[in-house]
């Protein structure tokens, strides 16, 4: 960058026969310019002219740099940057593959808060997020810490935490869902049995569904959280807790004054995207409950794929553009609106 | 961030000398944690630290290994000894014949190779466009470059289901081509290119390369096309390594995606086979047919396990 910008200045007052002369305005604007004291000014503008020009632009190598981002631009532009438009767009139309799209204005808006199954979804989403932040939020922070102060294992433990987040999620969730037999012989209800408990019903009823699913997901989730836990320990400055045993601070001290403020930014972090991850749950609902019993796991996403994918009377595309339009909206707004109110309490 | 260089391991040294680095790091005065050397001799804390060692190691067993290890008994035990009794031990002897019916009966051999051509493919195409605009917008850097690079830091920010919908439409209709790509593999390796993140994690990885070399080579009389392909290239390795494990992992895990547009039994990958034949399948092979569908990416974190568990650093790396 730097050389270039150096040659570039550097040739400008060499001889203007290489620099070959825009046409129309070029001529004019040397010969109105004074001579003597302009000549720096007209040997800028040259310059800058100069850099512009399509020919002396691919002598030094522009088309070669845009040759190696043709992969991005191509693989980007077609199924990212215009998918990301064109939802938008479709979400004000009506889109049946057969006829042309018709604009609709915010009917599809307006069709997805009368289907009373949006609510549900709604509702259902929430409680995911809510009781997944219950389970999945405190233990691995808890576990984090745990495992940072042990010695010789480190390393094995790190490794035992991550496992679950490496089976597949399809063969994870598949797994549980044997695991959530409901019979008195499926393998939760045998454990249960040895503790005198009778047994579950797991995902089949309606009641017990939603933290069945919850369950599974922080098991599936929670190493990750504690690897990022386990980075950001190793970060907190042994001095600060030097400083407090100066101070006389017990272990809960040390942990309560040093080590939680040391990692509320990570903690904010973790927290935030963890809403965002469950507000869009889908492969835990579509695979154990398909959205059942009675709409008691049906989720946004799964309400999104519903209304796109297994419509019997073809694909409401506007309306599943619609309601992804809206989640991602509601995201963005939630996470601004967040990091504002957090930036404060970090910052101190 | 501002500790000092070599307390912060990088991308850069994920691969490099990580062995040597470790030994000397134990060797020398281990960092202190939250219990000082002094609290970690007071008798109280000794015996509530190995308690709760214990109790800490029990509890990663049981929720990390357990299940996977039951997987492993249940795929060789008989289908009836599984459904009556699913913690006993083998206790009618094993039925190694889940697994062949599994790979043969059930054609999980046929899935398991497309799960490997599709993630083949998708991690060529990640890595192609990772690489070449990783060299363009941080070695070359041209002017437009800034534009480009917030435009793919902005789609880091798009829910992926936004693009459901408008991504099924283009590869059933998809612009030049004129055919769908619908059940060809080309419908899942494409979009999997249009990965942000790799693209980012490579161009920080690229930006912190010494332009010196760069220089040297182009001194040397090395074009573009030369310095991407023997000087950038060999010295990315690290970065390299890193995008592919978490290519072939990701793609490997994927499921929502193939589900919608690879609808040929023929070409489907595990992730997507696997829900629709346990219907119809016995549980012993099914059991069976799930063990086969985890070896390579347990085998897989436990061969680049360093590269996992630093790949959690990186996540706690935004903090600064």
């Amino acid at each position: 960058m730097t050389s270039t910008v150096t040659r570039a200045t550097t040739d400008a007052p060499g001889p203007p026969a290489i620099v070959p002369a825009a046409p129309g305005r070029g001529p004019a604007s040397n010969r109105s310019s004074a001579p003597g004291s302009r000549t720096d000014d007209s040997a800028r503008a040259l310059a800058r002219r100069r850099r512009h020009n399509p020919i002396t632009w691919v002598q030094r190598g522009g088309l070669t740099t845009l040759l190696f981002l043709l992969p991005l631009l191509i693989i980007f532009g077609v199924f990212s940057w215009t998918p990301i438009v064109e939802s938008v767009i479709m979400s004000f139309q009506k889109t049946n593959l057969v006829t042309a799209p018709v604009f609709v204005g915010w009917d599809n808006f307006v069709a997805v808060f009368r289907d009373p199954v949006f609510w549900v979804a709604l509702r259902n989403t929430g409680y995911f997020a809510a009781l997944a932040l219950l389970f999945g939020y405190p233990i691995p922070l808890v576990a984090a810490v745990l495992m940072s102060e042990v010695r010789r294992m480190k390393g094995l433990y790190s490794v035992l935490a991550y496992l679950p987040v490496v089976i597949p999620p399809v063969v994870s969730v598949l797994l549980w869902k044997i695991f959530y037999d409901a019979g008195p012989t499926g393998v939760f209800n045998t454990i249960l049995s040895w503790v005198g408990i009778p047994p579950q019903p797991w995902i089949q009823d309606a009641a017990t569904a939603m933290p069945s699913l919850v369950l599974q997901a922080t098991w599936a989730g929670a190493g990750g959280t504690i690897i990022i836990y386990l980075a950001a320990l190793t970060s907190v400055s042994p001095d600060l807790y030097d400083a407090a045993e100066v101070d006389g601070a017990s272990i809960w001290g040390k942990i309560w004054h040093v080590t939680l403020p040391q990692l509320r930014g990570i903690l904010f972090i973790t927290l935030i995207l963890q809403i965002i991850a469950t507000a869009q749950v889908f492969l835990q609902p579509f695979l154990f409950t398909g959205g059942g019993p009675v709409n008691s796991t049906t989720t946004i996403l799964l309400l999104i794929y519903q209304y796109a994918f297994t419509n019997s009377l073809g694909g409401a595309y506007g309306q599943a553009t619609a309601l992804s339009i809206m989640l991602a909206a509601f995201l963005a707004v939630l996470s601004v609106v967040y990091f504002r109110l957090t930036s404060r309490w970090s910052d101190e | 961030m501002t500790t000092t260089a070599p307390a912060e391991p990088g991308v850069q040294d994920t691969v490099v000398t990580p062995r040597r680095r470790r030994s000397r790091q134990v060797a020398e005065e281990p960092e202190r944690g939250i219990l000082s050397a002094a609290d970690r001799r007071r008798p109280q804390v000794r015996v509530l630290g190995t308690i709760v060692n214990v109790v800490l190691g029990v509890c990663l067993v049981v929720i990390g290994l357990v299940p996977l290890l039951w997987l492993l008994k249940s795929a060789v035990t008989p289908t009836q000894d599984t459904l009556t009794q699913p913690l006993a031990l083998f206790p009618n002897g094993f039925a190694f014949s889940n697994l062949f019916k599994a790979w043969n009966d059930v054609k999980i051999g046929d899935f398991f190779f497309n799960t490997i051509w599709m993630a083949a493919g998708e991690w060529a195409v990640q890595l192609l466009v990772a690489t070449t605009a990783g060299y363009a917008l941080s070695v070359l850097r041209p002017k437009y470059g800034k534009i480009i690079s917030g435009l793919v830091l902005a789609t880091l920010f798009v829910p992926a289901v936004v693009l459901l919908v408008p991504l099924y439409l283009t590869i059933l209709h998809p612009p030049l081509i004129g055919h769908s790509l619908i059940n060809t593999f080309w419908a899942v390796w494409l979009p999997a290119g249009a990965s942000a993140f790799n693209v980012l994690l490579v161009m920080r990885f690229f930006d912190a390369l010494p332009r010196e070399v760069f220089e040297a080579a182009k001194t040397d009389g090395a074009g573009t096309f030369r310095l991407f392909w023997s000087v950038v290239l060999p010295m990315s390795k690290p970065i390299i390594g890193v995008v592919s494990v978490f290519a072939i992992n990701a793609a490997w895990a994927d499921f929502l995606w193939p589900n919608l547009v690879l609808t040929n039994i023929g070409i489907q990958p595990l992730s997507v086979r696997l829900p629709q034949i346990q219907s119809s399948t016995d549980l012993g092979v099914y059991l069976a047919a799930l063990t086969i569908a985890t070896l390579i990416p347990v085998a897989i974190f436990l061969i680049f396990q360093r590269t996992f568990l630093r790949g959690g650093g990186l996540g706690g790396a935004v903090k600064g």
